[in-house]
């Protein structure tokens, strides 16, 4: 902890804004050339999830998958022991059935989960999910601005639309599936950044209580030692909830890998923003109130 | 020694409560289909002819109806609930034959009246004379005949074609089947021109209610076309829960160990609040009578890792005042009281987030969601209040009284 007050987090923070915005140029160059890779939960379409008690090629696979009637090809990944088979059609109950047979007589003791969703139910899914999340960000403006002020309420809400995105677009970048718990990782982590974020400018508001800060100087030492005196908290606080969505991702169910996956890239991108942009960019904001202080001198 | 009792005392019957209660507990969660296997329809409900009129209660009605066809079929606690104006989700577990209950769940279940065709063996009957349509809707009573035998009456639509009928078949059987099942095949005795027919047989009141019930059901015309489908074997099923139990079971020892190597005694009274957090949550989840899913076991799981939040946010706080050379019951009093405002705003934000989710989300989101709210609520109770009332009590009764004892070094300590 003694390497406290050498830390200068206000001037570090412009390198990592630069990252911030190469890394948001970034993700929305892949997504406006490549999008996010959907899952039946948004698409509409049959994903086939099978968990076998011995390990089949797809080559074993394929006659028994392609013997229904469907005018796609599947796509096929083999995992240990598991396989996952994506329809870009809806399938009835028939060939549910059909596959069902097909795979058990090359493993009796297979096990299945079987999803379909329709084009209008996965449309339904994916506007809610977007309504959701600006109303989160509403309310969040909404009680930073009661509980703070405007300009807390306003760097908190970049930071967390920040965490969000990252995660989006690493998904983008990495072709990673988004299905509907990605939906839920991305919300909670929404929830879950700004509480670093709020613990920090809790600092930065009692630190404001004691004594004047005139110049922007003042303002500078204030976020550095506020953000200096969190520090700790904030990598604690970051690394148990690691640890938690961590082990969901290695050892956790299979139907929870996304979420899991989601979760920890966007708790890595929560604790950074908390620490190098939010405060930083209260900073920002805040200085620009400052100016007329500093042009009259008859005030100091 | 007052206060070191009531702590010592706390301690041991919460312990003991957890320790006996929790096997029992465990045993009653209800568990989700995704987790013990079974599968999940969401219904789209439209009439069945053109034009029809899709009502609240004929909703409800089918809702109704498909939860008594599961109910038939022997499958275990069917869930049927309508939603919106125009579905209906299903939820069975433990399903043997998959196949064969989403059929007979879609189907609608046709009554009709037949009559035996030319070439039918004796006591078969394959010429539909009347279907479903033809008789008024809710239109199946029971009643007594004569002789106070329990019998059913049915109203028809149109009483011409009924006496058409009955005149042509006189002396012979009209049978009733509901879909491919003759549930009886009366001799028409007489050319019924009244418009309504009565069914006889070897009722008792109560199969002569549920014969009119399920004529009622099937007469109503709704259609249903599955629009989401999930179906879980269940031995996926139990896969899945077996994994995500072990990785929630080796991510909070950890957390624990953490907690207790970072903040020594504290770090033990905030594992002990957070054991105690996820013993009411179960106890939550059972007294409420709530699903326990994939993904609300995820909540679980990090709503454990978020609790440690407030306590680590009160346990560096107040080894932030310790330093500062405060007693340490001023710097436990002051810790408690600054941390108090930031864990509450912290938290406040993320139930606004959860209850955003609860209100936009169907399924597995809703679900998410509430049980991120209750474990906050649940947090705020237990690693807020119970543990600085714990800490405060053992600060009080002079067992914590060495900077040591928080993880701070003497020599951090700056002098007053």
């Amino acid at each position: 902890m003694r390497f406290k007050k050498e830390l200068d987090f206000v001037h570090l923070s412009k390198y990592f804004y630069i990252f911030s915005i190469a890394l948001t140029v970034a993700g929305l160059i892949f997504l406006a050339v490549l999008g996010l890779n959907y899952s039946v939960d948004f698409k509409a379409g049959s994903n086939v999830d099978i968990a076998l008690s011995k390990n089949l090629t797809a080559d074993q696979i394929r006659p028994a998958i392609e013997a229904i009637d469907i005018s796609h090809e599947p796509s096929i990944s083999i995992g240990d022991k598991r396989v996952n088979i994506r329809y870009e059609q809806e399938l009835t109950e028939d060939q549910d059935e059909a596959i069902k047979a097909g795979i058990l007589k090359l493993d009796d003791k297979a096990s299945f989960e079987i999803n379909t969703v329709d084009t209008e139910m996965a449309k339904e899914l994916a506007r809610n999910a977007i309504y959701a999340v600006l109303i989160s960000c509403l309310g969040i403006i909404l009680y930073v601005s009661i509980r703070f002020e405007w300009r807390f309420a306003l760097a908190a809400i970049v930071a967390l639309v920040h965490d969000a995105f990252m995660v989006v677009a690493v998904f983008s970048i990495f072709r990673l599936e988004v299905d509907l718990t990605f939906i839920i990782a991305v919300l909670t982590i929404i929830g879950y950044s700004i509480n670093d974020t709020i613990v920090i400018f809790d600092r930065i508001r009692e630190n404001l209580r004691f004594g004047k800060q005139k110049t922007y100087e003042d303002l500078k030492i204030l976020v550095n030692k506020s953000v200096a005196q969190t520090l700790m908290r904030s990598l604690y606080t970051a690394f148990t909830v690691f640890i938690a969505a961590f082990f969901l991702l290695i050892l956790g169910g299979e139907s929870i890998k996304m979420f899991s996956l989601a979760m920890v890239i966007g708790l890595l991108f929560g604790a950074y923003s908390s620490i190098f942009i939010a405060s930083p960019l209260w900073l920002l904001l805040k200085k620009r109130q400052k100016q007329p202080v500093k042009s009259s001198p008859a005030k100091g | 020694m007052k206060r070191l009792m009531s702590f010592i005392i706390t301690v041991a019957v919460l312990t003991g409560v957890m320790v006996f209660s929790t096997p029992g507990l465990l045993d009653k969660v209800h568990l989700g289909l995704d987790l013990k296997g079974g599968f999940e329809i969401l219904y789209h409900a439209e009439p069945m002819e053109q034009g029809g009129e899709l009502t609240r209660a004929s909703l409800i009605k089918t809702a109704e109806s498909l939860e008594k066809r599961a109910n038939a079929l022997g499958t275990s606690e069917p869930e049927v609930t309508t939603e919106g104006t125009n579905r209906i989700r299903l939820k069975i577990a433990g399903v043997t034959d998959e196949v064969e209950v989403r059929k007979k769940m879609k189907e609608p279940a046709v009554l009709t009246f037949r009559s035996a065709a030319e070439g039918d063996a004796a006591e078969t009957y394959s010429k539909i004379e009347l279907v479903g349509s033809d008789f008024v809707e809710n239109g199946a009573e029971i009643g007594r005949d004569n002789l106070g035998r329990p019998e059913i009456s049915i109203k028809m639509k149109d009483k011409d074609k009924f006496a058409e009928i009955t005149k042509r078949l006189l002396g012979k059987e009209l049978a009733i089947y509901l879909d491919e099942n003759q549930l009886s095949a009366p001799q028409v005795n007489s050319e019924i021109t009244a418009g309504s027919a009565s069914i006889t047989g070897n009722y008792t009141v109560e199969s002569a209610r549920e014969l009119a019930d399920t004529i009622n059901l099937g007469a109503l015309p709704l259609k249903l076309t599955e629009k989401y489908s999930q179906s879980v074997g269940a031995t996926l099923g139990k896969q899945s829960l077996d994994q995500t139990l072990m990785a929630g079971l080796i991510g909070s020892l950890i957390i624990l160990i953490f907690m207790i190597g970072m903040y020594r005694l504290p770090g033990l009274l905030a594992s002990f609040a957070l054991i105690l957090h996820t013993w009411l949550l179960i106890l939550v989840f059972v007294v409420a009578d709530f699903t326990l899913t994939l993904p609300g076991i995820a909540a679980f799981i990090l709503g454990i890792g978020m609790a440690v939040d407030a306590n680590i946010i009160t346990n560096e706080r107040i080894r932030e005042e310790v330093r500062s050379g405060k007693s340490i019951l001023s710097s436990v009093k002051a810790g408690n009281k600054s941390s108090f405002r930031t864990v509450m705003d912290s938290n406040i934000t993320t139930i606004i987030v959860a209850a955003v989710m609860f209100g936009f989300g169907t399924g597995a989101v809703k679900g998410f969601a509430l049980v991120l709210i209750v474990e906050i609520v649940l947090s705020i109770a237990t690693n807020l209040y119970f543990s600085h009332w714990l800490l405060t009590l053992l600060v009080k009764a002079g067992k914590l009284n060495k900077p040591k004892s928080f993880g701070v070094k003497e020599s951090d300590i700056r002098a007053l």
